[in-house]
């Protein structure tokens, strides 16, 4: 499959200008929503319950607005369930402005380790860019490569890699 | 030459019957060296060391001629004696000879002093020259491999920097596992490993003294640097710097701290290894794409593909002897390992399945190094194969290992 020519500045324009769905990029999460795969990560107040949340809280922004968003295999296009993510995340961000933000990038491990640094990198950035286009604050966000180091899911099929293949946005700084 | 010399060029070798006696000491150290020179020979695939138990003339040193009939008779077609006795002053002297049994005539004869703490690379040196003697190719033997040694599962590995021999002994730890690691590559001299470790802040490229355990970090660039590798001449590092969504290659002289951009697209260029004689690169882009193997002189000049085969192309290698590149190659689900030659044609496929990656020469040029994982939960193992695609040979390892890269001959 060729990997979709990522211009991300571009592409962010055309979303945001000419309606949300991206040709070819669609998405094809397998069935899972993008803030379904917090699964263990959320913290003590565990899946879907937001009864003790604090809003405004790490907590919150995980488990109510969904920290990641996933890819196509080799792509760094942001999905157009991945577009909704981060508006909900640039709503939140942009209301709670007290927290340093570091974007994690990740690849599965179907790829060489070299590259998978670098694609991990260019999904960060691709994710921070599309935040910033939704005024999040470009200073306050870093971004950060793990390639196929940080693997979220460990198991040994397509939908499993393809929660791999993820930007993650960590408020406080990097979580590993 | 002998009328049985070896011609490890061809595609397919009989291994030559060669018998190798227990070299004669007061203790059991003497049997120890010959059988690291015996089990060098054998993971080469070009020997097979007769069993000893099949031997008619016992006890043989390197002092009296062989009955060679005694040695014909078993088939043997060459023979390796030797001894091991200490000094006044506390070292050991170690001899050998090797035998062409039919001709009846001795092929080499050697012998050398060394601490008794090296006694492994007495026996590999000894390899090594039987081996020369015999395929009129340099050995690989006396050499190592420094590597990532993996634990924990697989969501958090923890990874150290590793050395061994390129046998699998005597491992030693470089770094303690609290910061994470990745590809880690010989400088010529063997004193000194690049990497990339994760550390406070943005992940980086280091350089590690390996007798002082001092490191540094190359270089002062705006960004994540990852996929270094020494110039030949080991004045140099060269390594991929990322900036937004492109990843670039840089050279960094170490003397002058000066440092060179040789790519400029928007696209993922990396993997940068140098042609021995230095004059040329060859790297991985996905400039057109997937990721491909291309070529640029080393001022980053000509920048051509080289790789047009189905599927993708990454990890590229240069062999030390400059004859062919060695990748891993992406395709229809498989990840191989594979050569082909610095303009792209002769593309050979030594070994596919679910996983294999990031091949690393042998001094000598002809044995590959690389790491093999399996679906699921388990964890990466390291293997090598030779150029002819049949002898592949798991390489022992304390855990989980990957990212191998094969040192120089010591000397």
């Amino acid at each position: 499959m060729l990997r979709m020519v990522s211009q991300s500045k571009t592409r962010i324009a055309v979303a945001l200008f000419a309606g949300l769905l991206v040709a070819g990029c669609a998405s094809k999460k397998d069935g899972l929503p993008d803030n379904a795969a917090g699964l263990g990560l959320g913290g003590a107040n565990g899946l879907g319950g937001s009864g003790n949340v604090v809003p405004g809280s790490p907590q919150d922004f995980t488990v109510n607005v969904g920290d990641r968003v996933f890819f196509e295999t080799d792509s760094s296009d942001i999905t157009a369930t991945g577009q909704q993510t981060l508006q909900r995340q640039a709503q939140w961000l942009r209301q709670n402005t007290q927290y340093p933000i570091t974007i994690e990038g990740h690849a599965d491990e179907r790829g060489t380790r070299e590259y998978n640094l670098a694609l991990g990198a260019r999904r960060a950035s691709a994710t921070r860019d599309y935040l910033i286009q939704l005024g999040v604050p470009g200073n306050k966000m870093r971004t950060i490569s793990y390639g196929k180091e940080r693997p979220v899911a460990v198991c040994d099929d397509i939908s499993c890699w393809s929660q791999n293949r993820r930007a993650v946005t960590v408020l406080g700084g990097p979580s590993s | 030459m002998p009328w049985w010399s070896l011609d490890i060029t061809q595609g397919n070798v009989q291994p030559l019957p060669i018998a190798i006696a227990d070299f004669q000491s007061q203790d059991g150290l003497g049997k120890q060296i010959s059988d690291v020179v015996s089990a060098d020979l054998r993971r080469s695939g070009l020997f097979a060391p007769i069993d000893p138990s099949a031997f008619i003339q016992k006890g043989l040193g390197p002092d009296v001629s062989p009955n060679f009939q005694d040695w014909t008779v078993i088939n043997a077609q060459a023979l390796v004696v030797g001894r091991v006795s200490p000094e006044a002053d506390g070292r050991l002297r170690v001899e050998f000879r090797l035998w062409d049994v039919f001709a009846g005539q001795q092929l080499d004869g050697q012998q050398f002093y060394t601490n008794p703490d090296n006694w492994r690379r007495v026996g590999h040196i000894i390899a090594d020259a039987i081996y020369e003697r015999i395929t009129g190719e340099k050995g690989y033997f006396d050499s190592r491999v420094v590597f990532v040694g993996e634990s924990g599962d697989k969501a958090n590995r923890v990874k150290r920097l590793a050395i061994m021999d390129q046998d699998g002994a005597n491992v030693r730890y470089l770094t303690d596992g609290r910061d994470l690691v990745l590809t880690p590559r010989f400088s010529p001299n063997r004193q000194e490993v690049t990497y990339m470790s994760f550390g406070n802040g943005e992940p980086r490229v280091y350089l590690l003294q390996l007798e002082t355990g001092q490191r540094e970090i190359v270089g002062n660039f705006p960004g994540m640097t990852f996929s270094p590798r020494f110039s030949p001449d080991g004045q140099k590092v060269i390594m991929s710097l990322q900036q937004n969504g492109n990843a670039n290659i840089y050279a960094m002289d170490l003397r002058s701290r000066a440092t060179t951009r040789l790519t400029s697209t928007s696209a993922i260029d990396t993997s940068p290894s140098y042609s021995p004689d230095g004059t040329r690169i060859v790297f991985e882009s996905d400039r057109g794409g997937r990721q491909q193997l291309y070529t640029m002189g080393a001022d980053g000049s000509n920048q051509q593909r080289i790789s047009f085969g189905d599927g993708s192309y990454s990890t590229p290698v240069w062999s030390p002897r400059g004859d062919l590149i060695a990748f891993t190659k992406q395709s229809g689900g498989q990840f191989q390992i594979g050569v082909m030659r610095p303009d792209g044609s002769g593309e050979r496929i030594l070994t596919s399945g679910f996983h294999n990656e990031g091949p690393t020469w042998a001094p000598n040029g002809r044995v590959l190094m690389f790491f093999r994982d399996q679906r699921g939960g388990g964890g990466p193992q390291l293997y090598s194969i030779d150029l002819t695609g049949y002898n592949e040979q798991k390489v022992p390892t304390p855990g989980y290992a990957s990212d191998p890269a094969w040192s120089p001959l010591l000397d």
